[in-house]
């Protein structure tokens, strides 16, 4: 098939960025949406131009690092789906199609389509994570976990930390991030002991980082390319809500 | 001569001797003890983590944007450990065993008996650390079973056990940077190892944002940089996974052992074009489910579900009566190759076989019945049922099928075919994880040590974790105690200075050649050489035809590659350039290696040597040793053996019939 893009070129976060329009011909259905950007990138080369600067790396769809909203949506048309895993086969021939960068004040861009999410770890560091050096567990089976636990903290675990949530958002929120994070951990006894100050810290850390307020519409569950639940959402408040009201 | 430094004593005492006897380094020492970390995969960040954890300076570095999207996180099956929670007979020694076994006799006994040792200690920290394991109904750890053994201990979260380790690590290894430990360095590329008298002592690192080169300092450089299964262009690596770092290493003198001992995995999805960039695998834990087969006649052209059950050839189950479709990987590869060749294959391409679930959802379909009281119940209720239950297991499996394919692997057998993985060569260690330079050390699947000839299923995890967790924190510290009393050395120093200069010479290099041929065609061309000669079968004239022709390939690269953009900006396509170049290298040291090894073995399979009925043939009296190669100069190498010694298992040809 035949294909126009409209894709953001931005040489570096302190320049401004625009448009660019492109034809991409002969590709097949069978192509991932990133193979198609390769063909596009092999002829920018060849004819001398700078090819489009994209985040990817295990093109499996569990890493995170590929990203891009595809005619208005994270990740493109299909649900629960990476951009990597994204098919042509989505595509028919003679459409044209728009590729931006994430967009946030959170995400500075680094070039063309690549953003800066660094932020994401920032919030990390500021608790998602229990304390317990190596060397000092017991054994595993020593600690049984209800299976719906385990389940439901595995399925928040599951958050690959994309940002397609952010980016989703009209509010640019890291909510649907940080609740994965403190719903996993929640969710577990071993998760227990830092309960309070892992909610609180990461909270803080999320509203420093410049991440919008969330306000329950439901575009970050709509664009997560894991499904992860907005019930996270309300199990962080209320883990919000109980660590500020409770003493220590 | 290589020296292994293989503690003395019995087998089972020699780790437990070492821990009791390593020297040791005193917490205020530690705290001025810097520590570069290459890598944040399973391996870099868990020894990041505890290194930092122990209270030395750790840097870390990785090449993506933050340390957890390293590949580690896209295995999908398991990790296995010597648990026995399923009361099937494992222990430590069988573990060791099997682990020995499934690497065809060509890993070293006292590194892998070490492994099994702590694989209990990793479950243990996994679980302390939050990584949501499956569990049963009771609340306790779920186990399944995975190729090349006979007991159930590969623990897993659904298809996604990659990641749940790796994230649980990472967030250790932030843990560490928070508290100050640990100093993150993302979107950098080391680019060369800095040695001052003979000993590494420090990286020059790239700043892929900015381009700028950085010098580090550290009184050990820890290597944990991955395999180089990306040297076939197409494999189920992560397109930014490349041999570079340890590539370095082997120019700065550091072996490189067995390169050409390389997995291809039995169970990945079929190439479809040639515009593709990777291969998506599709866990060997399907395989504890589902059954492999082919026609019976060649090139039968019907849909799978028309081909009658007497007219299928579940190949593997003919073949391998004991161990069925859970051979080896380097056995199960080979089977379908075989299979393929003689005309069997299935698919548009003819290069694949069928792996089919039908059994498996009926069979669970019956199970659920009788689990939930049911009766009356159809055939049609009884795949529902088991098709629950499937999706339960595999689901995120088969909807990545479903999504690459466009087909419903629900309905239709999987098309299936062997795909480049992992490898088992790497920087040749001794025993301390140290490889001949000193005060540089290799972790994970960049070092040589566990895997021999061929790795099993979910041991690669294992691995990583064991070397990074519990093997490196007490061998560092033997090794750095002796470094206390030299101070650390300012990168100002001319070994820091030459080193710079050297890689921006190298990187001008490049950037001036000013050809025509893309960076991509090149890795393409590449990929195909090493596929064809190199791959699940070779032989002596195909790998010296290889070699003549990757001499060829290097030359043009160097005089006709295109690099867009400029130097000093975020310039992918300059990064693509520098690691193609190195694999372009590491390819033709594959090949020497490959030649040099007259005998076949685990994923090393040359035509010339094989049993009658086409198993791997070994010849231990000649190559029972690690081909441990330094470079010498262009397209030159020497070899260094070192000899493999059988204490306590017995080499026999490996059978899984």
């Amino acid at each position: 098939m035949n294909l126009k893009l409209k894709v953001w070129r931005q040489k570096n976060a302190n320049t401004t960025g625009a448009f660019v329009k492109y034809d991409v011909n002969d590709i097949s259905d069978e192509m991932s949406f990133l193979e198609m950007l390769d063909v596009l990138n092999e002829k920018l080369i060849t004819t001398g131009e700078e090819p489009i600067a994209f985040d990817h790396d295990c093109r499996e769809g569990i890493c995170g690092m590929c990203s891009l909203y595809i005619d208005g949506k994270p990740h493109g048309p299909w649900q629960a789906n990476t951009t990597c895993q994204l098919h042509m086969r989505a595509f028919k021939d003679g459409d044209t199609i728009t590729i931006e960068p994430w967009r946030s004040n959170a995400f500075p861009i680094v070039k063309d389509l690549t953003v800066d999410r660094g932020a994401f770890d920032r919030i990390i560091q500021a608790g998602g994570y229990i304390s317990v050096n190596t060397g000092n567990a017991v054994d595993g089976n020593s600690l049984p976990i209800k299976k719906d636990d385990a389940d439901a903290s595995f399925a928040a675990a599951m958050c690959i930390g994309c940002g397609a949530c952010v980016a989703a958002c009209k509010n640019s929120s890291a909510m649907l991030f940080l609740s994965a994070k403190v719903s996993h951990l929640a969710l577990l006894p071993q998760g227990d002991p830092e309960r309070k100050s892992r909610v609180l810290n990461m909270v803080a850390q999320m509203d420093k980082e410049g991440f919008g307020s969330c306000t329950n519409t439901g575009a970050c569950e709509a664009a997560c390319p894991k499904e992860i639940s907005i019930a996270n959402i309300a199990r962080l408040n209320k883990e919000y809500l109980r660590a500020g009201l409770t003493a220590e | 001569m290589l020296n292994s430094k293989i503690p003395a004593g019995n087998l089972d005492d020699k780790w437990v001797d070492y821990k009791g006897h390593c020297k040791l380094v005193n917490p205020a020492n530690k705290r001025k003890m810097e520590v570069i970390v290459v890598g944040t995969g399973l391996a870099g960040a868990s020894a990041a983590a505890s290194l930092g954890e122990l209270g030395y300076k750790v840097k870390a570095f990785c090449f993506q944007d933050s340390p957890r999207r390293a590949h580690s996180i896209a295995a999908q099956g398991g990790i296995n450990a010597a648990k026995n929670y399923q009361n099937d007979g494992d222990s430590v020694f069988r573990l060791f065993y099997d682990t020995i076994k499934g690497g065809d006799y060509r890993a070293r006994e006292a590194n892998v008996h070490r492994l099994a040792e702590v694989s209990g200690n990793i479950i243990d920290q996994c679980v302390a650390q939050g990584v949501p394991f499956a569990r049963e109904y009771g609340g306790l750890l779920s186990n399944r079973s995975f190729g090349g053994t006979q007991v159930q201990r590969t623990f897993y979260a659904a298809g996604q056990t990659g990641q749940q380790l790796l994230i649980g690590a990472y967030q250790a290894l932030e843990r560490q940077v928070a508290l100050g430990n640990v100093t993150m360095y993302s979107r950098h590329e080391m680019l060369d190892v800095v040695k001052i008298d003979g000993k590494a002592k420090g990286i020059i690192a790239r700043n892929l944002i900015t381009g700028e080169l950085e010098k580090h300092f550290g009184y050990a450089v820890l290597l944990c940089t991955g395999g180089y299964g990306n040297v076939f262009y197409l494999s189920t690596n992560a397109m930014g996974s490349n041999v570079s770092a340890a590539w370095k290493a082997h120019k700065q003198g550091a072996y490189f052992a067995n390169p050409c001992f390389t997995q291809i995995h039995p169970t990945c999805i079929p190439v479809s074009g040639d515009h593709q960039s990777k291969l998506t695998l599709m866990s060997e834990s399907l395989r504890n489910d589902g059954r492999i087969w082919v026609p019976k006649a060649k090139g039968d052209t019907r849909k799978p579900n028309d081909i009658p059950e007497e007219e299928r050839d579940y190949y593997l189950e003919r073949r391998y009566p004991a161990f069925g479709n859970l051979v080896p990987r380097d056995v199960a590869s080979r089977a379908a190759k075989e299979r393929c060749d003689a005309g069997y294959g299935v698919g548009t391409s003819k290069q694949a076989v069928y792996l089919d679930y039908a059994a498996a959802i009926e069979r669970y379909g019956k199970t659920e019945v009788g689990k939930q009281g049911l009766s009356n119940v159809s055939h049609e209720e009884i795949i529902a049922l088991g098709k629950e239950v499937v999706k339960e297991k595999y689901g995120n499996l088969f909807d990545m099928y479903a999504k690459i394919t466009g087909e419903n692997p629900y309905e239709v057998p999987m098309r299936i075919y062997p795909a480049v993985h992992y490898t088992m060569g790497g920087l040749w260690v001794d025993y301390e994880l140290q490889t001949n330079v000193p005060g540089l050390y290799a972790l994970g699947e960049a070092n040589f040590s566990d895997h021999g000839a061929n790795r099993l299923g979910a041991s690669a995890l294992m691995q990583g974790l064991a070397d990074g967790y519990f093997v490196i924190p007490y061998t560092l510290g033997n090794n750095l105690a002796d470094e206390i009393y030299n101070a650390p050395i300012p990168t100002t120093h001319p070994a820091f200075e030459e080193a710079e200069k050297e890689v921006a010479a190298r990187i001008q290099k490049l950037k001036n050649i000013n050809g025509k041929q893309s960076v991509e065609s090149f890795h393409k061309r590449l990929g195909k050489i090493i596929w064809n000669e190199c791959g699940m079968s070779r032989n002596e004239a195909g790998l010296k035809q290889a070699i003549a022709d990757l001499q060829a390939l290097k030359k043009e690269f160097w005089s006709d590659v295109r690099i867009p953009g400029e130097i000093n900006e975020y310039n992918p396509e300059l990064d693509k350039a520098n690691r193609v170049a190195d694999f372009i290298e590491l390819g033709e040291l594959m090949c020497v290696d490959a030649l040099n090894r007259n005998e076949s073995c685990g994923g090393h399979f040359r035509e010339e040597y094989q049993t009658p009925d086409g198993e791997a043939l070994r010849d231990d009296e000649n190559f029972m040793y690690v081909a441990a190669w330094e470079t010498t100069g262009e397209h030159q190498w020497q070899l260094h053996k070192e000899e493999l010694k059988y204490e306590v298992i017995k080499p026999s040809q490996r059978n899984y019939k």
